[in-house]
């Protein structure tokens, strides 16, 4: 295998309501800083991840490619999926192809509908949709199941949140929100702080190989292992206590060991089923950026944690972090990216 | 008949009392139950609806009963577009002989094939070989109208979505459309190709570098290609339409809108036009408030000048 | 290029107006079985999926890859999801065979699919926001300006598209998958049907289908188990550009051109016409062969009708284009692309049927999408490059 990492990693300044920017418009500076802070104009292959229901209109990545300067034409590709699975491919490009660079980003605005219902349209159309069943309902079933198998307690969940939103209240980046305090239930076992806030933003990374990483990047985050694993789909024939993809993808990541771990976790509890899934004790430090709780630009997140953990691994806080994306009902598909300050792990 | 009330009722008070045997008996106190029963007869086939003899052979049936269904196959039907007085239905339905899977025979019964006006045609998806189960009634008494009607095997459910969002133009488009309204048609120049491009997206696609540099543009402008559509399309005035591809004069690149004000079979390559705005009043922050673009008398503009806009 | 890789699979279903008798799982099932027994595998043996489709708007599933990932076997494995418009069936192969190339894994299944009868694609295609500056709505309207400036810049008589629609159902009738099947169509016939979007006749335009096509791509020590023959891929690449932006070719868009020649010199190719033996390509209006044959480098600027016209492009040809009946013939737009490269596959694997180009040893697959801006191609030959 060869050699890559994550050499750069940008960020928009996430708002927590519209501030009248279209997605290219919040996405077009992301990508100018970024190919400035590499000084690469033009990338072997670009790779980006979008959800057109999040736009409200089919081919929200045909309007986004107008940030890129896709001229003369580029190589590239997209995923109708949180950026995360767009480094993926971007990652297996590199493995095999003749380039060396790759650009990868994603976007969303949460801000222009109501993600939770949005996210109905995404589940089993037979017996799951029509129902009417929304994404907080859906995780809310997981939370429950979760508490009850493992003893937590609803503290537990108002902990994480409090330690998310202290930390993202030292990330410029994130939005900068005020300790829980228990409001009714959104849906029961779930509050209002359990769920990730309503977040517009951006995000790119740059990908890079071997020698061409060390030039661009004085403390290059290898990318020492990658994996994504799904498991059925309909909620009934899971342990939804567990996620099972989780761990099998972070074994094969060798998530073992890591310092540092950037979880996509759009719901507290799920905080509590990653750290036993990927085996992450008490002494790795989780979402120090303050993670989803904290900033949720939905397509962007996934890729967002990835970055910063790339970012820990840049200003040499830790020598080994992970980067976790999940994507459909309670941790239905689960990424994890292993990085590391040395090629060898 | 006439369609005055009828001067004489023939009916029995009460209705009438039957005895129904055996097997009738057995199939319909199996029907009360909820469930579908056939008959074996001596060589093997299963008659649904049972009855006490084999129908080829005249022989008595034996005395096993098997359960049948819960599908049936449509074998043949007839449409019925406007129902009568006792028909089992009230809109228009099919009747149908089904035989049920597990039997060798057909039971006739009323096929519900959902909400059609009085005098509708069959629905193209009734068909011999269509797959259908009864519609079983709640209250059941032991008789066959325990099953109401047959109706379809489910092969599609209708799934409406209505998402709702608040979506904002972006600020160039913002600022464009404020234009509109206004009656301008603004574009930015990029710094790096000096082309002008409009509708402004605050960048140059080309080149990849943010644009400010506003131009304001004439609405005036040349046709460089075109269709005929021949498709109805509620915003075009008529069928056949013409969209088409126009080169504002100062843009770098074409706007796809529509072209009328003069025959279909009369616009050409290189014809000049000029747009034709809503009246003041209806104007809003959009780009219906430029209808079409219709010709203006003015020679046309030879293909070479307009070759490389295509 | 990577590690070799092959496609040891291809399953299809049929292409119908409506395929009322499967749900969308069951689509993508038909496939993926003829595709796995054509391999001779089973579900267990495959190590990831990618699957690919048109917007998700079609058929009002979001993000589809996780309701239907148990339904692909892919529980406990790696499943991902493509959209590049149009182009997207090309591309989900391409990103598939990469998953092979990169050494990541052995046996990769690759769906496509589209199930345009649960709504209506024009609505799916355009949905209109309110802040859209479109004046027009449909593919129709777009493209016909474009084959327009095509007639104009290369003087091609208004014949040429009838004799495409003509050649590629006459092919069809050949191909048991194929959903339009017009026994005895002529000249004549494609002429008295109605123009819809002049210069674009009635017969000249791509049906609306159902349907899913399926393939099962490999790593060499795979696909020496394999029981039929393997497609080797000789190339594989992907092109994109902006959809508006000054000066432009939409006609013979630079991406086109641009991807032709990375995937050629990938697979050592320098004379298009001469060193392909057969090339399935996105042609969804009959006037589309012309421009393509230009633009993929078959032929020189403005001789593109006159390939067509010399029936050189037909089964018989010395370049047959679209044995399969192609994308006139039949069009469930996700997997419209990935039908380009499976019967591309099957040409060069010796199993396109009836349809087979006798001795095809090296074919070109393509798709395109969105304003003529992705494009997606492949070369497969019978040979280990």
């Amino acid at each position: 295998m060869r050699d890559i990492a994550v050499v750069a990693f940008v960020q928009t300044h996430h708002t927590g309501e519209d501030t009248g920017l279209s997605e290219t418009e919040l996405l077009a500076p992301v990508i100018t800083e970024i190919k400035q802070r590499t000084g690469i104009t033009r990338f072997g292959f670009t790779c980006s991840g979008s959800n057109d229901y999040l736009a409200g209109a089919p081919f929200s990545f045909v309007a986004a490619l107008d940030a890129v300067g896709a001229w003369p034409p580029i190589s590239e590709s997209h995923v109708e999926m949180d950026a995360a699975w767009a480094l993926y491919e971007a990652w297996v490009k590199l493995q095999h192809g003749e380039i060396d660079t790759a650009l990868v980003y994603g976007f969303g605005k949460a801000s222009q509908g109501d993600w939770a219902e949005i996210a109905t349209v995404g589940y089993d159309p037979y017996y799951l949709t029509p129902l009417g069943v929304d994404a907080d309902s859906m995780a809310a079933l997981q939370a429950r199941a979760h508490l009850e198998r493992s003893g937590a307690k609803e503290d537990d969940l108002r902990a994480v949140v409090a330690r998310s939103r202290a930390a993202g209240r030292d990330n410029p980046f994130a939005l900068h929100l005020p300790d829980p305090e228990d409001g009714d239930h959104t849906v029961a076992p779930l509050r209002a702080h359990d769920v990730a806030p309503v977040t517009d933003g951006a995000a790119a990374v740059v990908l890079a190989a071997g020698d061409r990483a060390r030039e661009l990047c004085e403390r290059p985050a290898w990318i020492t292992g990658i994996d994504h694993r799904a498991e059925p789909h309909l909620p009934g024939v899971r342990d939804l206590s567990r996620s099972e993809s989780a761990r099998l993808a972070g074994e094969r990541a060798g998530a073992a060991g890591v310092q540092v771990a950037e979880l996509h976790t759009r719901y507290s509890h799920e905080e509590l089923i990653l750290r036993e899934a990927l085996g992450l004790g008490e002494e790795v430090t989780v979402n120090p950026s303050g993670g989803p709780l904290s900033a949720d630009p939905i397509m962007a997140t996934g890729l967002i944690r990835i970055g910063e953990a790339a970012a820990r691994i840049h200003d040499g806080t830790a020598g080994r972090a992970l980067g976790h994306a999940a994507s459909g009902p309670c941790l239905q598909q689960n990424l994890v990216c292993v990085l590391s300050g040395a090629t060898n792990g | 008949m006439p369609s005055d009330d009828p001067n004489h009722i023939l009916e029995f008070p009460g209705g009438y009392t039957r005895s129904v045997g055996p097997v009738i008996g057995r199939f319909l106190s199996e029907l009360r139950d909820g469930r579908l029963v056939g008959v074996r007869t001596r060589d093997g086939r299963v008659l649904v609806p049972p009855t006490e003899y084999d129908p080829d052979t005249g022989e008595d049936v034996t005395d096993e009963f098997v359960p049948v269904g819960p599908v049936g196959t449509v074998t043949t039907w007839s449409w019925v577009a406007r129902p009568r007085k006792n028909h089992p239905l009230d809109r228009p339905f099919a009747w149908a002989l089904v035989r049920m899977d597990g039997a060798d025979t057909a039971l006739l019964h009323a096929l519900d094939l959902g909400v059609f006006d009085e005098g509708a045609g069959p629905p193209k998806f009734l068909r011999t070989g269509m797959r259908v189960r009864p519609r079983w009634r709640v209250e059941r008494s032991g008789a066959i109208g325990d099953i109401e009607c047959f109706q379809p095997e489910v092969t599609m459910i209708t799934a409406p979505t209505r998402l709702e969002y608040r979506l904002r133009s972006g600020r160039a488009l913002d600022r464009f459309l404020e234009g509109v309204s206004q009656g301008k048609i603004i574009g930015h120049r990029c710094d790096v190709c000096g082309q002008v491009i409009v509708p402004m997206k605050g960048l140059c696609p080309k080149d990849g570098v943010p644009t400010t540099q506003e131009v304001e543009l004439p609405d005036t402008g040349t046709v460089t290609t075109f269709a005929v559509n021949n498709l109805p399309d509620p915003r075009a005035p008529e069928v056949p339409f013409v969209s088409a591809y126009i080169l504002l004069d100062g843009a770098g690149l074409t706007m796809l809108a529509l072209v009328a004000g003069i025959p279909a079979d009369q616009v050409r390559m290189g014809m000049r036009v000029k747009a034709k705005w809503r009246p003041r009043e209806e104007w809003g922050k959009t780009m219906a408030n430029i209808r079409w673009f219709e010709p203006l008398d003015e020679p046309d503009v030879p293909f070479d000048a307009i070759k490389d806009y295509l | 290029m990577g590690n070799a890789c092959a496609v040891i699979g291809v399953g299809q279903t049929a292409y119908k107006t409506k395929r009322l008798d499967v749900s969308v799982a069951g689509l993508l099932r038909e496939a993926a079985r003829r595709a796995l027994d054509d391999a001779g595998l089973s579900w267990k043996d495959i190590d990831a999926v990618v699957i690919g489709k048109a917007p998700d708007l079609f058929e009002g599933v979001m993000t589809p890859e996780a309701y239907l990932a148990d339904a692909l076997g892919a529980a406990g494995k790696p499943i991902m999801r493509v959209h590049t418009a149009g182009s997207v069936g090309g591309s989900t192969a391409v990103v598939a065979a990469s998953l092979i190339q990169s050494g990541v894994h052995r046996r990769v299944l690759t769906v496509a699919w589209e199930k345009q009868s649960e709504s209506n694609a024009t609505w799916a295609l355009t949905v209109n926001t309110p802040y859209s500056t479109s004046l027009v709505v449909g593919a129709g309207g777009y493209f016909a300006p474009h084959i327009r400036a095509y007639m104009r810049r290369s003087g091609a008589p208004p014949h040429i598209g009838t004799l495409v629609a003509v050649k590629d159902r006459r092919n069809a009738l050949k191909n048991p998958y194929a959903h339009l099947k017009i026994p005895g169509i002529t000249r004549e016939m494609v002429e008295s049907t109605p123009m819809l979007w002049e210069p674009i006749r009635y017969l000249e335009t791509c049906p609306s289908s159902d349907g899913a096509c399926a393939m099962v791509l490999a790593s060499e020590d795979a696909a020496r188990q394999a029981p039929n023959p393997p497609a080797w891929v000789h190339g594989t690449a992907m092109r994109s550009e902006p959809i508006f932006f000054a000066g432009r070719d939409t006609v013979d868009p630079q991406g086109g051109r641009d991807c032709a020649a990375d995937v050629y010199r990938q697979a050592g190719i320098s004379d298009p016409r001469r060193e392909i033996d057969v090339a399935e390509v996105y042609v969804p209006f009959s006037w589309y062969e012309p421009m393509w044959l230009e633009n993929l480098g078959f032929c020189g600027e403005g001789e593109g009708w006159k390939l067509t016209e010399s029936g050189a492009t037909a089964l018989d040809g010395d370049i047959p284009w679209n044995a399969s009946g192609g994308v006139l013939s039949s069009n469930p737009i996700g997997a419209s692309g990935m039908i380009r490269f499976a019967e591309a596959a099957l040409q060069v694997r010796g199993l396109a049927g009836e349809h087979q180009v006798d001795g095809a040893r090296r074919a070109l697959g393509h798709a395109y999408g969105g304003g003529a801006q992705f494009f997606a191609m492949w070369i497969v030959g019978s040979e280990k490059p």
